[in-house]
């Protein structure tokens, strides 16, 4: 089976670095590492499970800027076949609706049983874009997955949907995109093997021109402004014996109106 | 003419009442209705939206209920967006609210991919300036970002707890209408709902999170937590180390790729304090740690810590508030 896994590259969340461009308020991609946003690498840790199991092979697709390829270059060495980056410089800023339209054009032109993707990304935390993919697509969308499992005999995927109470099973034909979480299971490290076969791997870079019906919309959301929230009042220490303790904690919840 | 209505999307929770999240949407929207000048109106669609959209008519003056019988062995994201996305393209109301939960977040992927509209996500503030203009928290919680929509028309998620559901003074109407033409969008089946035997009380909505990491030493200490949340009326979260080490189920963590909640009060024991932790509970209004390492970085940005073993001050803070209880 092949599967395509979403990935974006997201400054590295353990950076303090994180800014915002002052003039237009878009990301400030110099000032810190990339890294592949976290929960991308649980859905290419699935992807490469079920390869594993199910034969096939896993390729990337990331929107994000041209110095991407050293980042996906971090996945590939996970294990992924190939890549393709899309990057354009009148993609710079783009919103959801752009991201989501380019992607889908993106797949339209690939072949693939599975979409996976993450449940959201670690800057813009939209979660928005692989249910807006799937929409346009029209694939069936299976979302806030704990558990995949593709079933050969009736070329559908089965699903188990984190739900508030426990957990739903999806079952719908293939292709089909889901959205993955954490419970899938921890992304692998490369291996020095990995890393070395990453080099060779082909990564494949697309500006919009060369994908049919991709292009970037005039965009729908505008970033007044940025601030670093008002600090947190001083911490109160307590280092009283533990039932001292417990009547001072009680006391500031009683005074906070808590209990 | 009057400016277009705002919508809200009323989400159904499993039993078919209305979800917690949609009454706080549904009370911000309201208010932001009041200030425009503009009719708030709530939509619930599902395969009985009666009591869900009786419910939402408490906090809204108007509610649109759509009989959807798809949703009853299908999953419920795609089949939602669909309709409301024809609804909005019928009706052009020029805002729509929902909540940041997954199933929000499904709904309105769905809706501004069918749409073309634009979304605003996450937000902790909203308030209108000739349209809303929303506060969100990037970067975990480094940043606080104010944005709005270029245009005149978007979709907005509201993350939960950012206000407190008040109902009207007036319970509104509710309406039944439906959407014509037959749903184009694939159907993903439903085989089966399984209900965990340890479902544990959901994190998102709670109003107290009594959470429990590595200092807990191993899936016993998560006793300790389960007694003060129950003590305090609250739910069990955990850090990223303490459900990869088993103890306790996914659903119940907090952080980077966990959930991220806003409680009244954060109790953290036995948690560092490390940044994936740190930006899925750092907006709680209120945070108590205890922990035995001074240095930890929970030490710098709770309100009160204990520094001391917390299987002395744990128990020792949930005998105080037994007796308190009487």
């Amino acid at each position: 089976m092949r599967i395509v896994v979403l990935v974006k590259p997201v400054p590295d969340t353990a950076s303090s670095g994180e800014r915002l461009r002052p003039d237009d308020w878009r990301l400030d991609r110099a000032a810190v590492p990339a890294v592949v946003n976290a929960n991308d690498e649980y859905a290419l840790e699935a992807a490469l499970k079920l390869t594993t199991a199910h034969g096939g092979d896993v390729v990337l697709l990331s929107m994000a800027p041209p110095a991407a390829p050293e980042t996906m270059r971090k996945a590939l060495a996970m294990g992924a076949a190939s890549g393709t980056l899309v990057t354009d410089p009148a993609l710079a800023g783009s919103d959801t609706v752009t991201t989501t339209r380019v992607l889908a054009a993106a797949l339209r032109g690939m072949e693939y049983d599975l979409v996976l993707a993450g449940a959201d990304t670690s800057d813009g935390g939209a979660g928005v874009v692989p249910a807006g993919v799937a929409a346009l697509l029209r694939l069936p969308y299976l979302s806030y997955a704990a558990k995949i499992e593709p079933l050969k005999e009736t070329e559908t995927v089965r699903v188990h949907r984190i739900s508030p109470t426990g957990y739903d099973v999806l079952e719908a034909p293939m292709p089909a995109l889901v959205v993955c979480t954490q419970a899938l299971g921890e992304p692998r490290y490369p291996s020095l093997k990995g890393i070395m076969a990453a080099r060779s791997k082909e990564l494949t870079t697309s500006a919009l021109a060369d994908i049919e019906g991709a292009e970037a919309a005039e965009p729908t959301t505008a970033v007044l402004g940025a601030e670093a929230p008002p600090p947190r009042a001083a911490t109160r220490v307590v280092r009283e014996p533990a039932e001292e303790a417990a009547k001072q904690v009680v006391a500031f919840l009683v005074e906070r109106r808590i209990v | 003419m009057a400016a277009a209505p705002i919508w809200v999307h009323g989400e159904l929770a499993p039993d078919g009442s209305l979800a917690k999240i949609s009454t706080e949407v549904a009370t911000l929207a309201r208010g932001l209705g009041e200030s425009a000048g503009r009719d708030v109106i709530g939509v619930v669609i599902g395969s009985d939206p009666a009591a869900a959209a009786t419910e939402l008519a408490r906090f809204v003056p108007r509610v649109l209920a759509v009989s959807e019988p798809a949703t009853a062995d299908h999953a419920a994201g795609t089949i939602v967006g669909e309709r409301l996305g024809a609804l909005i393209e019928r009706d052009t109301p020029d805002y729509l609210f929902a909540g940041a939960g997954p199933e929000g977040r499904d709904v309105a992927g769905v809706v501004s991919g069918l749409t073309g509209r634009g979304v605003l996500v996450n937000a902790v503030a909203v308030r209108w300036e000739d349209g809303p203009v929303v506060e969100m928290s990037v970067f975990g919680g480094k940043l606080t970002t104010t944005s709005r929509f270029t245009g005149e028309q978007g979709i907005v998620t509201v993350r939960p707890n950012v206000v407190t559901a008040e109902p009207a003074a007036k319970t509104g109407s509710v309406e039944a209408t439906s959407v014509d033409g037959e749903l184009s969008l694939p159907l993903v089946k439903v085989v089966d709902r399984v209900e965990a035997a340890d479902a544990a009380a959901p994190i998102e909505e709670a109003r107290v999170i009594v959470a429990g990491g590595r200092g807990l030493g191993g899936p016993d200490g998560f006793k300790l937590i389960e007694e003060l949340a129950e003590a305090l009326g609250g739910a069990v979260g955990a850090t990223r180390a303490a459900v990869d080490a088993g103890w306790i189920p996914y659903a119940q963590q907090i952080g980077q790729t966990g959930k991220i909640v806003k409680p009244a009060l954060y109790l953290a024991l036995g948690i560092s304090g490390a940044i994936q932790h740190k930006v899925g509970m750092q907006t709680a209004d209120t945070i108590v740690a205890v922990n035995r390492d001074p240095d930890a970085p929970i030490a710098e940005f709770a309100d009160l810590v204990v520094i001391g073993d917390l299987f002395e001050v744990g128990p020792a803070i949930l005998a105080a508030l037994r007796a308190r209880a009487g």
